[in-house]
């Protein structure tokens, strides 16, 4: 119950969010000090202003992330800091270098105070109360080589939601300085592991991306699997199996509603929303045989897509939603396979030897990521969606079940070390970043939620805020 | 009660499935597509019953009862590594399940395909249900009506034997006879 109402509470609570008043600048403002310096001082040669994601960076981009003024002021650039270094393409200067100190909004940043420590961006903001009792979140990002505002904005939430507001401007900086979507202000729904390998307590949980806030969703009754978010991120779908039954659940976190998505003349196994949620792709295992069903939760309608012999599962949609793609080993060892979405025109798209399963459709469309075994060893890896293309990202004793961010630039797994615990892992496109997730603790069958809300449209390059582009 | 004889019986049976156990050669680890013929890591047959992962109390159980049942005939087969068919090794063991059944007719079963832990998720619960099937078909082959079995898989979510060695990966590839009701 206190858990529902936690959950129901944080959805509740709209948080508003404008851009700041462009340089609400007194006589000493930022206009001024940008205006009089910036010919004078162009950005240095081969410093990188912008992150380049496709070509990967080598030295991550050297952030500095000055303390907010007022409530929680600090531990908000704490949780930027950790959201920014996590993600690989920044590093978080440390604040005891930090020349000058006592930063306001109303104050642009004294530039070569920066630029001697070797900020390429200075982050830096305010927490400021209101009469309605809520809070005023603002920053603002500026460029000290380029002595310009890379961007500002301003949230107004609950003094309480500050933590999701620190998550929310980390997206903000994230985008503009990748030119992605972020992955901050998101939740990940996973199984947590306790016990002992032969008597385990698996619980539905979910937490922050960063670790934090880990709620309990299940009391150990059951065997938990495979949780998935639908494109709503208050909906999810997950596997359960008691002592003599197994059950797929549809379950809204923020109502705690469950109900079972059907009583089938067999088992069923591997549920995952379409993008819009309105059907889920999974299996039902019949004598034995394992194929591919689609059910409308609207109107209930069951269609078959798969009817060979060999094992067909683990189905997942491209993000249009005209196709999916599934494992099968109706040829032997299991291999990736993609058919329309009314399962005409399947085709083997993985191309390599071992074994893949597991296949997650990119958010972007563009990738299939999967989980690739043999040699004695699991895999993550990504292919086109024609099979071309195939990169591994990470092999280790054990790992499966990826998971893409939903950016579509990072995937989370399980791993297992041998004869030990199973946690989260998180591994960027490049195979460059890769580490265990936000949660440290033990856990399995990691899902990425969606952004919990849309980013605030008025965000961008050449936009009121950001004067480096124009 | 547990006669003398019985329990100097399950002695030496467990002492053989252990030797066998210990014996068996160490392998380097395979991924879980490589067949490599497994048979050598196959728990020995025949023997005790493994009685699963529930507690109770030792003994042979009065004839007709689910102890009778698992310690007598036997209520878990094994399988090769990535194969779900009854190998020759296990044949015994079903042939038994199936005369005490036929014994004990008013007896259910439920027959629970299990995997071991080198696999992915979702295919491991896919293989579990196909070795499940392949305990109900043999037993079926064996006069037991379609009626009394029920399959479930639990892919690699229920092992038996702990740790990441080949012996415990050739125990938790099995197909486990559950009484579900009927037994006296």
């Amino acid at each position: 119950m206190r858990l529902n109402l936690l959950l129901s509470t944080v959805a509740a609570l709209g948080i508003a969010a404008t851009s700041l008043v462009q340089a609400q600048t007194p006589t000493q403002g930022l206009n001024g000090a940008v205006r009089q310096q910036t010919p004078a001082q162009p950005a240095r040669t081969g410093e990188p202003i912008e992150v380049e994601i496709d070509q990967g960076v080598l030295r991550p981009f050297q952030i500095a992330v000055a303390p907010f003024s007022g409530q929680n002021g600090t531990s908000i650039a704490g949780v930027l800091s950790g959201n920014l270094r996590r993600s690989g393409f920044f590093e978080p200067i440390n604040p005891a270098s930090f020349i000058e100190t006592g930063l306001t909004l109303a104050n642009a940043p004294n530039f070569p105070q920066w630029t001697q420590i070797g900020a390429q961006a200075v982050l830096y903001g305010s927490v400021s109360p209101r009469p309605d009792g809520r809070n005023d979140f603002g920053f603002r990002l500026y460029d000290p080589y380029r002595q310009c505002q890379l961007v500002s904005y301003n949230f107004t939430a609950t003094p309480e939601q500050w933590r999701r507001i620190a998550h929310k401007i980390a997206d903000v900086v994230y985008a503009r300085m990748t030119g992605e979507t972020g992955i901050f202000d998101t939740r990940i729904i996973y199984v947590a592991e306790s016990g002992t390998e032969l008597n385990r307590l698996s619980r539905l949980a979910i937490v922050d991306q960063d670790g934090y806030n880990p709620v309990f969703l299940t009391d150990g009754s059951e065997i938990i699997l495979t949780p998935r978010f639908s494109s709503n991120p208050d909906e999810i779908t997950y596997m359960a199996l008691g002592r003599d039954y197994s059950r797929i659940y549809l379950y809204n976190l923020t109502t705690g509603r469950r109900e079972s998505l059907g009583e089938f003349d067999g088992q069923a196994l591997a549920p995952r929303y379409s993008p819009d949620g309105t059907k889920v792709a999974f299996s039902i295992i019949r004598g034995g045989n394992t194929d591919v069903y689609v059910m409308n939760l609207r109107t209930r309608q069951l269609s078959r897509l798969t009817s060979d012999p060999g094992i067909d599962t683990s189905p997942s949609f491209s993000p249009d939603a005209s196709r999916i793609v599934f494992n099968s080993d109706r040829t032997g060892t299991p291999r990736l396979y993609v058919m329309n979405a009314d399962g005409s025109s399947q085709r083997p798209i993985s191309r390599g030897g071992g074994s893949y399963t597991a296949p997650a459709w990119s958010p972007r469309g563009d990738l299939i990521a999967f989980t690739k075994s043999g040699g004695g060893q699991f895999g993550i890896g990504v292919m086109a969606t024609d099979g071309s293309g195939e990169r591994m990202l990470s092999r280790s004793y054990f790992e499966e079940g990826p998971s893409w961010a939903p950016n579509g630039r990072y995937l989370m797994f399980a791993r297992q070390t041998r004869g030990g615990n199973t946690n989260l892992w998180m591994v960027d496109l490049s195979g460059r970043v890769i580490a265990q997730s936000g949660y440290q603790g033990r856990g399995s069958d990691p899902a990425w939620s969606p952004l919990l809300d849309e980013m605030p449209a008025n965000l961008g390059v050449g936009q009121g805020a950001d004067s480096c582009s124009s | 009660m547990m006669s003398a004889s019985t329990i100097s019986k399950l002695a030496i049976a467990g002492l053989i499935t252990l030797s066998i156990a210990a014996c068996a050669p160490r392998r380097p680890v395979e991924g879980a597509t490589a067949d490599t013929g497994a048979a050598a890591n196959v728990p020995a047959y025949p023997g005790p019953g493994t009685g699963g992962i529930d507690g109770g109390t030792i003994g042979a159980g009065a004839p007709g009862s689910e102890q009778d049942f698992v310690v007598n005939v036997g209520d878990r087969i094994y399988f090769d590594l990535d194969s779900y068919s009854v190998s020759p090794e296990a044949y015994p063991r079903l042939d038994a399940q199936a005369q005490w059944l036929a014994r004990y007719p008013q007896v259910a079963v439920r027959i629970e395909g299990n995997a071991d832990e080198r696999g992915t998720r979702e295919y491991n619960l896919a293989l579990g249900a196909r070795r499940a099937e392949s305990v109900r078909n043999y037993l079926i082959g064996r006069g037991v009506s379609a009626g009394r079995i029920d399959t479930i898989s639990f892919g690699k979510e229920r092992p038996i034997a702990a740790g990441a060695s080949e012996d415990s990966w050739a125990r938790n590839r099995n197909g486990h006879t559950a009484i579900v009701s009927g037994a006296q």
